[in-house]
């Protein structure tokens, strides 16, 4: 043992004096940039706040009532049923509620660590929830009033879009991308054509075909809705999308975990399934989550085929006569919507890529 | 049997029997096809010409086949291969519970024992990378020892480890002979062949050049090639 006591830190090295002195006056040309940076934050910041907050109006029914100078939030409060609903109609808007509440039910637990058997919940979101919104949403089934897709829209069809889109893309990319690495060469030909076809065309041209094209070519009588043409369009552009994605995590995986696994007599799909699909799944999940909110966001161009997800929503009211000059507030609003959505995927990806690290690589 | 790889014949004319119980150790340079040859015996390589029959099956394109094999062949890889994204426990339990449908309970007991026997049980609920390179070569072994295997398979088990790693790794398996454990090593550890093993083979150039119980293998090779090895690798 020494003798010599422990003594603690000197003052200037710990607390908010010592961060402030490493991080932000180290030395003097850091000094002068923290200065600089400062002065530009205050001066953009301070008319920020005053418009979307201090000066902004938030209460009130009419156009007149906006006086503030600021925001007017006003006019988004009034057409707030319109941009989360759509035409849904009023009496049935609980389904609706019922998915939202549900969907919070299946991904608020997986943000906090140690939620017991959060993993349920999870799984009850990509498996329970889609069968539920399926019945739910459209109707027509259990004496539910059928409501066509045709009055979907808002908030609510962005999330059925992205939603279809995610679920059933990822399934449907990783067998591609297993197809796309198998030894047969009929399915792994017939992979890759899939692939390069779809990943080659444009969202926006796959949905003019689904809405457009695609009922040319189909027989009388069997014709699909609007909407669940564009799901499947999407469904497989992005399928393509999510197999290149999964493939470059299937590559990075080294050949002694399949020999591996083969040696211990693991056949085919357990081997997929149980050891490279798990890791190579862990790998690519920042790109698997880069590609999600891509997709979130490009459900935006089904305005193109005459369905109104939430920024269609909001620019058919935005060009409303009786408000004047309320665009910045409508698209302000879609803009943190869409942040609000995306922030919280790209969280939870950070959240699952460190809890499924095991590599201990540091 | 033989095997090429395109047009390039790897493996020549290779004959051998093992006996249930006896220890086999392969030596020979590198690429001389030794890995190649064991590899064929659980299929990670196909053969184009012979036959290899594994406790009365014969491995074919059929993969049933392949299958019945894999499951009464245990392997030891030269990079250890363990599954990092599952623990040592987990590691040890796959296998049997996957493909031999064993209970669970069942399987974790088995896979304690051989951790146990492997002389880590207090790892078993570690990740592969929180162990040292002996360890988790050791936790392999353990590994294949949990599907009861007839046969074991050793591919250059310490040729990726540290020198001192390589001792706690052959200590385990000269327990293992010492069992009575049917074994296939390849390997460079001259000493660990003198001391457990029933054959030495020697190959070079794809082909079995001599084969001889060790005490006669080391003191009075017969073949050109393997006494210009046998200097090279006792003499520095």
């Amino acid at each position: 043992m020494s003798n010599t006591k422990d003594l603690p830190p000197p003052k200037t090295e710990i607390g908010v004096v010592g961060w402030c002195r490493k991080h932000l006056f180290s030395s003097w040309h850091n000094t002068l940039l923290t200065i600089v940076v400062a002065y530009f934050l205050v001066t953009l910041i301070g008319p920020l706040l005053n418009w979307l907050i201090f000066d902004a109006t938030f209460s009130g029914t009419q156009p007149s009532d906006c006086t503030g100078g600021g925001a007017c939030w006003v006019f988004i409060n009034q057409r707030i049923n319109f941009y989360i609903y759509g035409f849904y109609p009023d009496p049935l808007q609980w389904r609706i509620d019922v998915m939202f509440v549900l969907l919070a039910v299946a991904f608020v637990p997986q943000f906090i660590e140690n939620f017991p058997k959060r993993k349920w919940f999870g799984i009850f979101g990509l498996t329970g929830l889609p069968v539920i919104g399926y019945i739910l949403i459209p109707g027509g089934h259990f004496g539910l009033e059928n409501v066509p897709s045709s009055k979907w829209g808002g908030l609510a069809l962005t999330l059925i879009l992205s939603y279809v889109g995610i679920v059933a893309s990822l399934p449907l990319g990783t067998l591609l991308a297993m197809g796309r690495r198998s030894d047969m060469p009929i399915i792994r030909g017939l992979c890759v054509i899939f692939i390069e076809v779809w990943r080659a065309v444009p969202l926006i041209t796959v949905l003019f075909m689904a809405s457009v094209m695609l009922p040319l070519f189909l027989p009388e009588g069997m014709n699909f809705e609007k909407l669940a043409r564009a799901l499947i369009g999407i469904t497989l552009w992005q399928s393509a999308y999510m197999a290149e994605e999964i493939r470059g995590g299937l590559q990075a995986i080294p050949k002694g975990q399949y020999e591996a696994a083969s040696a211990l007599g693991l056949g085919y799909w357990k081997k997929m399934g149980l050891i490279i699909l798990p890791q190579a799944l862990t790998l690519v999940i920042p790109g698997i989550v880069n590609t999600f909110i891509s997709l979130f966001k490009d459900t935006t161009l089904v305005l193109i085929i005459g369905l109104f997800d939430i920024l269609g929503a909001v620019q058919s009211t935005i060009t409303d006569p009786a408000w004047q000059n309320v665009t910045t507030e409508g698209y302000v609003f879609v803009a943190f919507c869409f942040w609000v959505f995306c922030f919280g995927m790209s969280r939870y990806s950070q959240n699952l890529e460190s809890k499924l690290d095991t590599s201990h690589r540091n | 049997m033989h095997k090429w790889y395109g047009k390039f014949h790897v493996l020549k004319d290779l004959n051998l029997t093992v006996e249930q119980g006896e220890r086999i150790v392969i030596c020979g340079p590198s690429g001389s096809g030794k890995s190649t040859f064991i590899r064929c015996i659980n299929r990670l390589e196909e053969h184009q010409q012979g036959q290899i029959i594994v406790d009365g099956v014969e491995l074919t394109d059929d993969l049933r086949q392949i299958d019945i094999v894999r499951r009464e062949v245990g392997m030891v890889f030269q990079h250890f291969n363990l599954f990092p994204h599952l623990t040592v426990l987990e590691n040890c339990c796959l296998a049997p519970l996957w493909v031999r449908k064993t209970p669970r309970r069942e399987a974790e007991a088995t896979a304690m024992e051989y951790l146990k026997r492997v002389k880590i049980p207090e790892q078993a609920h570690k990740y592969p990378g929180q162990l040292s390179g002996g360890q988790q070569q050791r936790v392999a072994i353990a590994r294949a020892l949990c599907m009861k295997p007839k046969v074991m398979l050793f591919d250059e088990p310490t040729s990726a480890l540290d020198p001192e790693m390589i001792k706690e790794v052959l200590d385990v398996m000269i327990e293992l002979a010492e069992s009575g454990m049917t074994m296939i090593c390849v390997t460079h550890e001259m000493g660990f062949a003198k001391t457990v093993a029933d054959r030495v083979l020697f190959m070079d150039a794809g082909e079995i050049v001599e084969t001889a119980p060790p005490h006669e293998f080391f003191s009075n090779p017969k073949e050109g090639r393997t006494q210009q090895f046998l200097k090279q690798i006792l003499h520095h």
